[in-house]
């Protein structure tokens, strides 16, 4: 409520925060969660090796304000461009940002193909967590709950 | 008869003095894996081999592995399932072997066909556990990695019928990789290590990660050492030290510092091999020649260091027999115990998401730099053994996930000295 007080503009957002189907690093996803609760928001956190057909059975029923998915494991790219088309055809409006260590060669650079196959943002520079608040901040501003 | 098994070259490497120094390695393509053996094996060091499994064999994905091996796609371990019995034993001609044992390290809560292809492959030499490789790492429950890991286990120890001695290591001493208090990680460890012998298998090692404090690992080795003296004087043991797994240095001298902290550890608390960490790791999977360059590095600082020192007494021996012995008391049988000791909160292991783990510990980083409870919710420990804290805020969690980090990262040459 103090965060609500503080920020009267911005809404509580429904957020699901999900590892993908083969990576199994969760303090990521533990500390995506404390920063978006810090930010006041609510947070269903669905854990790592997140199996396709169960992360979108759970964004179907959740019917979140934003889904946020982290990979550290170097699969992340393979995972996420496979998901993302049974996602976007049950949250066809619902943003959907990734973030993290997208690939096994650590060079980055992928976020073109991610956007363009459907993702809202994607972070994965040396500052991604300053930008996914910034990010989550102005989504927060612009919804009405 | 030549004894060309794993726990074998361990204890002749222990009795010459030598840690064993083994990477983590694994690529898709059979002649690059063989490249990866062929450099360790040659590095000049007392290596033993590594076959990485991929992650998506790991959770079962085998369309996934398929897909990518005809598109060339990235997969980032060796695919052993999807290769032939034929391929891995091409892979292993001539470099495995009583000089050079290998090991198939994998990940999965259920690993059945990771075990029925290595043991097709002619090798026998794995790791994890039904607890270790399920509640970090999985969605399996509990109950149903505990029969996979028990059949797995009698896959395992079936191989002794043709003359092989199957050696099964416990991950159980890397939950979480970080911030898991030292008692919890020795706990597990020998329970993971009792389970194993029950169903057959009777060479093993009982694994302790380094954490965030020299004199608190010197401690928990001891007590894991203690506690296997106890329960497992039965069967063939060592203790295998990994080198921090937690948020890594991002420097190389922060790296190579802590990878040297780590293996004079192994040879101060007696640890019989080492799993090494290389600069790379901050950063991506590593090279074949960063690993070569990591196991020289760990061989070279195990060599300078000094056996034995001074252990002191902080309570990690008494905390993980208690976790140990309340646990054995839930069940004759060690897998049934495991099931019920997570259901109430017995094993509880602080901030891991697995559907099953009870999720009431918490621990941090103290002032000092040990690792410390702040909640241990049910677990059958003493009062008293918590330390309040303040509230795992992001930036405090941050604070004490990066604290080894920031330590080495530092410009002194030779910190935590």
């Amino acid at each position: 409520m103090e965060l609500d007080a503080a920020r009267p503009d911005a809404a509580r957002l429904d957020i699901v925060v999900s590892g993908l189907a083969s990576d199994a690093h969760t303090w990521n996803l533990v500390y995506l969660q404390l920063v978006l609760e810090e930010m006041g928001h609510r947070v269903t956190n669905l854990g790592a090796c997140v199996p396709d057909g169960l992360l979108t059975s759970k964004c179907g029923q959740a019917a979140p304000d934003l889904v946020v998915l982290g990979s550290v494991n170097g699969h992340g790219f393979q995972d996420a461009r496979r998901v993302i088309g049974p996602l976007r055809a049950r949250l066809a409006g619902t943003p959907v940002v990734i973030g993290g260590k997208l690939g096994v060669d650590g060079a980055g650079g992928r976020a073109a193909a991610l956007l363009a196959a459907g993702f809202d943002a994607v972070f994965e520079d040396a500052d991604a967590i300053p930008q996914f608040r910034r990010y989550v901040e102005r989504l927060s501003a612009g919804v009405r709950s | 008869m030549t004894d060309r098994s794993f726990g074998g070259f361990v204890a002749r490497a222990a009795a010459a003095g030598e840690l064993v120094v083994q990477p983590r390695m694994g690529v898709a393509g059979p002649a690059r894996m063989r490249a990866g053996l062929a450099a360790v094996r040659g590095a000049g060091v007392r290596a033993a081999g590594t076959i990485t499994v991929d992650s998506f064999t790991r959770v079962g994905e085998h369309l996934a592995v398929r897909r990518a091996l005809d598109t060339g796609a990235e997969l980032n371990g060796y695919p052993i399932v999807a290769h032939s019995p034929g391929t891995t034993r091409a892979v292993l001609d001539g470099l495995r072997g009583r000089d050079f044992p290998v090991q198939v390290r994998h990940g999965s809560a259920c690993p059945q066909k990771i075990v029925a292809a290595l043991l097709a492959a002619g090798l026998d030499a794995t790791e994890g556990g039904p607890l270790s490789y399920c509640l970090p790492y999985s969605r399996v429950p509990v109950a149903e990695s505990v029969r996979a890991w028990a059949e797995s286990c009698l896959l395992l120890s079936d191989a002794r019928e043709r003359g092989a001695r199957p050696h099964l290591e416990s991950f159980g001493g890397c939950m979480m990789g970080q911030l898991c208090p030292p008692s919890l990680l020795v706990a597990i460890s020998v329970l993971e290590g009792l389970f194993f012998r029950q169903h057959g298998v009777d060479s093993m090692s009982l694994s302790y990660a380094q954490q965030t404090d020299p004199g608190q690992d010197a401690e928990a080795v001891a007590a894991l050492r203690a506690l296997a003296a106890e329960h497992l004087s039965d069967v063939d043991w060592h203790v295998v030290l990994y080198t921090y797994m937690g948020v890594f240095p991002r420097t190389p001298h922060g790296a190579t510092a802590l990878l040297e902290r780590s293996a004079e550890l192994a040879v101060r608390t007696g640890a019989e091999r080492l799993i090494v960490k290389t600069t790379a790791e901050a950063h991506r999977i590593p090279t074949v020649a960063e690993n070569v360059t990591a196991l020289v590095t760990a061989a070279a600082a195990a060599a300078q260091a000094e056996p034995g020192g001074p252990i002191e007494d902080t309570g990690v021996l008494d905390e993980a027999r208690a976790l140990v012995e309340a646990v054995l008391g839930l069940a004759p049988d060690v897998g049934i115990a495991l099931v019920r000791a997570v259901e109430r909160g017995y094993l509880d292991v602080p901030y891991c998401l697995h559907q099953d783990n009870a999720g009431r510990t918490r621990a941090f980083v103290d002032g000092d730099g040990r690792l410390q409870w702040s909640r241990i919710g049910a677990l059958p420990l003493p009062a008293g053994r918590a330390v309040p804290a303040a509230a795992p805020t992001a930036d405090e969690l941050l604070r004490s996930l990066t604290h080894v980090e920031r330590a080495f990262d530092r410009p002194s040459p030779r910190p935590q000295e």
